[in-house]
């Protein structure tokens, strides 16, 4: 910054009475060199006075330049002298306004310390609360407590959107039109976040004490039974074990739910309609993520809808010969497919 | 107040560009070397770049790649698929350290997560080699085996740099999404089958 010059207020004793507001900007500074903050301010004066007003600051300003220029020669041998000085602090000057500008604008727009009292979790905390998410509790005449916090949810929802992956590619599934990734993410993501946000503008219908926070992360956790089921039978393929474990592990996590909901909501036909919508969709989704990428079932599919496929559709496929992770009699099972659908499309 | 001067550095300027490129592909060299013998050391944290990451990234995207032009025989990663999950995995794994109280830079993070593929993109190629051969349990066991070992290289890696920047009691939450994350590429790369 130039050193301020002699009395700035001096100087513009020519300026004229309407610039009076103007020369309190100015004089409240301090200084002589231009602060770009103040350049809008054209009240009261058209563009050639403010031209003016301009050119006369920096007569100021390099008179003053002058000054400090005779005693730091040294430093300026080999650059243009005053004028070059000027330049650079003029192109200084709005390289840090604009500096500031933007850092104001990104600490507003792209903080994410919002999301930091959410992450707020020691591993023990997890862990116990996956246990929990398990076992549903009795108590249901006061509300249950729910950790708002989003650290396990969105681990869970990654494990289910892997878990998903290895099931698709164990199956050999083709999309058509996407991707196998985007595919799992859409699900998973679209999943948590949709089915949160229905159960809880039917909790605010319904009155229930929830918050949208709480929904997320009780609707997250409770995918940790899905993860469970589908990362047991997506490598053992019985269907006996798959209703098995539908019944047991996904009741239980759809239970402890539902006993939390019902804890939080007064009266029987709210209860009545919020957990029977949520028990409904989550034990849906299970058998949805099974058996959308399950081997046999796509084998009878392709049989019966023949070459006329419509486009967005999973083009199922007969099961390899050289899948080397299952040794499975594929010739028997895919007979054994043709002959069930041969007998259903007979019907 | 004296005024700013903006030095004009031009030191590196007007070099030529055979020595910036052997310069940045030095320091790029130096920083696979220090993955492939993880010890508990900053460099890739001190002088963090993006090269590296991009190469590996590339390199494992090209790859993974089918090569049928026939769109419906599609079933594998495109590149793009390949590019989109390794960085926004990244960016998310690093978003998730931070918030969990990490004191590390975004893009210190970035460094290192996309330097620890190298032992994977190692993996691909073998993998690839190994599928020249015939067709068989032999010929999967062993892939298995080669993506098994790489995996575990990668996130032992990762840790070494990642876990100090963590407060002591939360490492295992910091380290589960790079376990995920390198789960996914190894899957990738294990199920990758040439047309």
């Amino acid at each position: 910054m130039a050193t301020p010059a002699a009395p700035a207020g001096g100087a513009r004793n020519g300026a004229g009475p309407e610039w009076g507001g103007f020369e309190e900007n100015i004089q409240g500074g301090g200084s002589a060199v231009i602060d770009m903050e103040n350049m809008d301010d054209t009240s009261g004066s058209s563009f050639e006075d403010m031209g003016e007003l301009h050119q006369r600051l920096r007569e100021e300003e390099v008179d003053a330049d002058a000054a400090a220029a005779e005693e730091e020669d040294g430093e300026f041998l080999g650059m243009k002298g005053f004028k070059g000085q000027l330049g650079r602090q003029v192109a200084d000057q709005m390289w840090q306004a604009g500096k500031r500008q933007a850092s104001r604008a990104f600490s507003l727009y792209a903080n994410i310390d919002i999301l930091r009292p959410y992450f707020d979790v020691e591993p023990a905390q997890v862990r116990s609360r996956l246990l929990e998410s398990m076992i549903p509790i009795k108590m249901v005449n006061f509300p249950q407590k729910i950790a708002g916090e989003l650290y396990g949810p969105l681990m869970l929802v990654f494990t289910l959107v892997a878990i998903l992956l290895h099931g698709m590619k164990t199956s050999d599934t083709i999309i058509r039109e996407g991707t196998l990734m985007g595919t799992a993410i859409g699900t998973c993501f679209g999943y948590w976040l949709g089915v949160s946000s229905f159960i809880y503008f039917l909790a605010y219908l319904c009155n229930a004490q929830i918050t949208m926070l709480q929904m997320l992360a009780l609707l997250g956790y409770g995918l940790f039974g899905h993860c469970i089921v589908l990362f047991i039978t997506y490598n053992i393929h019985l269907h006996a074990l798959f209703y098995l474990f539908w019944l047991l592990v996904g009741g239980l996590s759809t239970l402890r739910m539902v006993a939390v909901l019902v804890s939080r909501t007064v009266g029987p036909t709210q209860r009545l309609l919020l957990c029977g919508t949520l028990a409904t969709l989550h034990m849906l989704f299970l058998l949805y993520l099974h058996f959308a990428y399950h081997k046999v079932v796509e084998g009878i599919l392709d049989t019966l809808e023949g070459p006329n496929i419509p486009p967005m559709q999973r083009v199922p496929r007969d099961i390899p010969a050289v899948l080397p992770a299952a040794r499975l009699p594929t010739a028997a099972l895919n007979a054994t497919a043709k002959a069930v659908a041969v007998t259903l499309q007979s019907h | 107040m004296r005024s700013r001067i903006r030095e004009f550095d031009s030191s590196t300027l007007n070099e030529s560009v055979q020595n910036t490129i052997m310069r940045d592909l030095k320091a790029v060299g130096k920083k696979f070397m220090h993955v492939l013998y993880p010890r508990k050391s900053n460099t890739l944290l001190r002088d963090w770049d993006l090269w590296g990451p991009l190469i590996l990234c590339v390199t494992l995207a090209l790859m993974l790649q089918r090569g049928s032009v026939d769109s419906e025989k599609d079933g594998g990663p495109q590149f793009a698929e390949v590019f989109v999950i390794v960085w926004f995995g990244a960016v998310t794994i690093t978003l998730n350290s931070k918030l969990l109280g990490g004191n590390i830079s975004f893009f210190q993070s970035l460094c290192v997560l996309g330097y620890c593929i190298l032992p994977l993109t190692v993996a691909m190629l073998v993998c690839r080699l190994v599928l020249l051969a015939e067709p068989g349990p032999i010929n999967f066991m062993v892939r298995l085996f080669v993506v098994i070992v790489m995996f575990a290289w990668s996130i032992v890696a990762s840790t070494a740099f990642l876990a100090d920047s963590q407060p002591p009691n939360r490492k295992a939450l910091a380290v589960y999404p790079v376990f995920l994350f390198y789960f996914v590429i190894s899957w990738m790369i294990l199920t990758f089958t040439p047309q």
